[in-house]
């Protein structure tokens, strides 16, 4: 039987009540959203909060909606709830087909776009897909509020740039017009963490691609992104030869490790694939042809 | 700590420690052991419960997160002696042969014909897809939530938790 090792418990009733449970009781505490990630590594034992603050109950954290030209994403949002959320789906299609191979129904919707995001698992789906997005997260602590860019959030397996004492509530996602997008994850089995996974988004000027975004999951690329592609891409014209290079660059720039899911060159090779596909499929969509 | 939930529409209260898991509250400090306990990881959903209506694997909640809310387990499913239709199409059509994973299939089952209360195969699959059957191949389950689709109770609404709750 896995149990976890003693802990308290509290139940925030705001996010000002959260931080400063999280401020009255130190490092030792953790925010506790869906639970998914971090209940399975506390039966485990690879995680000993002294301090649990269940924060289910921030239902102000759960909206997701466009306000101008930005999707807002409130951190307790469920994974379900990003799934079904047609507003989100019309904007970018890639974040669809992200949930869609997140997990499993079940856990779907217990999980939180928030929790994934700050657990920072190196294989989770959603910093890559929402990396490519060039999202931003909105943090706050008793200080007042920062926006971070996503792309700065991660700064090592399961480390973030926050604090001990603040909490993410929200995501905020660029909306600009006429984007194509698409995410691709090979894992073993359903619901498995990715051997790879790679979503790209793309706005065409013509037939140059005026702007694109490539994020890669469970291949060690640097805050999910393939940055240095990205510049290799910008500014080219949207055909094989530059769907090829995008695949060369993602491929050379992400950095595997050979485990359970895989040797390192095969997972090396898969990304380049993943990446084509998904170019290749995001450009197909920007031109308004079904793929 | 002590926490209040409605569990099968009746209230319950206990004191706990706040490490233990909904499954083990649910079996060990209430005795309805009509949730199974499985791999203990989140991956098998033999320990779904509805949570608010919503299914979720009760492993890898802790009773202290349900404290306040509406859980609804197996021994639930049944109105007034008359089993749920999801029940009866498990027996109709074979939805089971071990049984083990049957009590978190037909939370999940009765979930999703709440939502949608016509799927199709596809859709059922879909939504099973977080549960392990080792025994049916799942073609039997198909076959047992497609019979409950057809076969609504006359008042299917009340077995929403939002009504009962």
């Amino acid at each position: 039987m896995q149990i976890p090792a003693p802990f308290d418990y509290a139940r925030a009733r705001s996010v000002d009540d959260a931080i400063a449970l999280l401020e009255e009781h130190g490092e030792e505490a953790r925010l506790v959203a869906g639970g998914h990630s971090l209940l399975p590594m506390m039966k485990l034992g690879l995680a000993t909060p002294e301090m649990l603050i269940d924060i289910n109950d921030l239902t102000d954290l759960t909206r997701i909606r466009v306000d101008g030209d930005v999707l807002r994403i409130g951190a307790m949002a469920r994974h379900a709830d990003l799934l079904s959320s047609a507003v989100v789906g019309e904007q970018y299609r890639m974040l669809h087909e992200a949930e869609r191979v997140i997990a499993d129904p079940v856990v779907r919707n217990r999980g939180t776009v928030g929790g994934s995001l700050c657990h920072a698992d190196p294989a989770e789906d959603l910093s890559a897909a929402l990396g490519a997005l060039r999202a931003e997260c909105v943090v706050r602590g008793s200080g007042g509020e920062r926006v971070v860019p996503l792309r700065e959030l991660v700064t090592g397996p399961y480390e973030t740039v926050l604090q001990p004492a603040e909490i993410l509530t929200e995501v905020r996602i660029p909306i600009r017009p006429g984007a194509g997008s698409a995410y691709l994850k090979v894992e073993r089995r359903a619901g498995d963490w990715a051997v790879a996974s790679a979503g790209a988004v793309v706005w065409l000027d013509g037939e140059t691609i005026s702007e694109v975004g490539i994020g890669l999951a469970a291949v060690g690329a640097p805050h999910s992104v393939a940055a240095a592609t990205e510049d290799a891409v910008r500014g080219r014209q949207a055909d094989d030869e530059t769907i090829d290079l995008a695949g060369e660059g993602a491929a050379a720039e992400c950095r595997p490790t050979t485990d359970q899911r895989g040797p390192a060159d095969y997972k090396r090779a898969l990304t380049g694939e993943l990446t084509r596909r998904a170019l290749r499929t995001a450009i197909a969509r920007c031109r308004g042809q079904e793929a | 700590m002590q926490v209040q939930m409605t569990v099968n529409d009746q209230p319950v209260t206990r004191e706990i420690e706040p490490r233990l898991l909904l499954v083990h509250f649910l079996r060990d400090e209430l005795g309805l052991t009509g949730t199974h306990w499985g791999c203990d990881t989140s991956n098998c959903g033999v320990c779904v419960v509805s949570m608010d209506g919503v299914p979720v694997k009760s492993c890898t909640v802790l009773a202290a997160m349900a404290d306040g809310r509406t859980v609804r387990t197996v021994e639930g499913l049944e109105r007034d002696g008359e089993l749920d239709p999801v029940q009866q199409g498990f027996m109709n059509e074979h939805g089971l042969q071990c049984g083990f994973c049957t009590p978190g299939m037909m939370i999940t089952a009765r979930a999703l014909l709440d939502e949608s209360p016509d799927p199709t195969p596809a859709e059922i699959r879909e939504a099973i897809s977080g549960q392990l059957c080792r025994c049916t191949g799942y073609e039997n389950i198909v076959r047992a939530i497609r019979w409950a689709a057809t076969h609504p109770r006359p008042a299917a609404a009340e077995t929403s938790e939002a009504v009962s709750s």
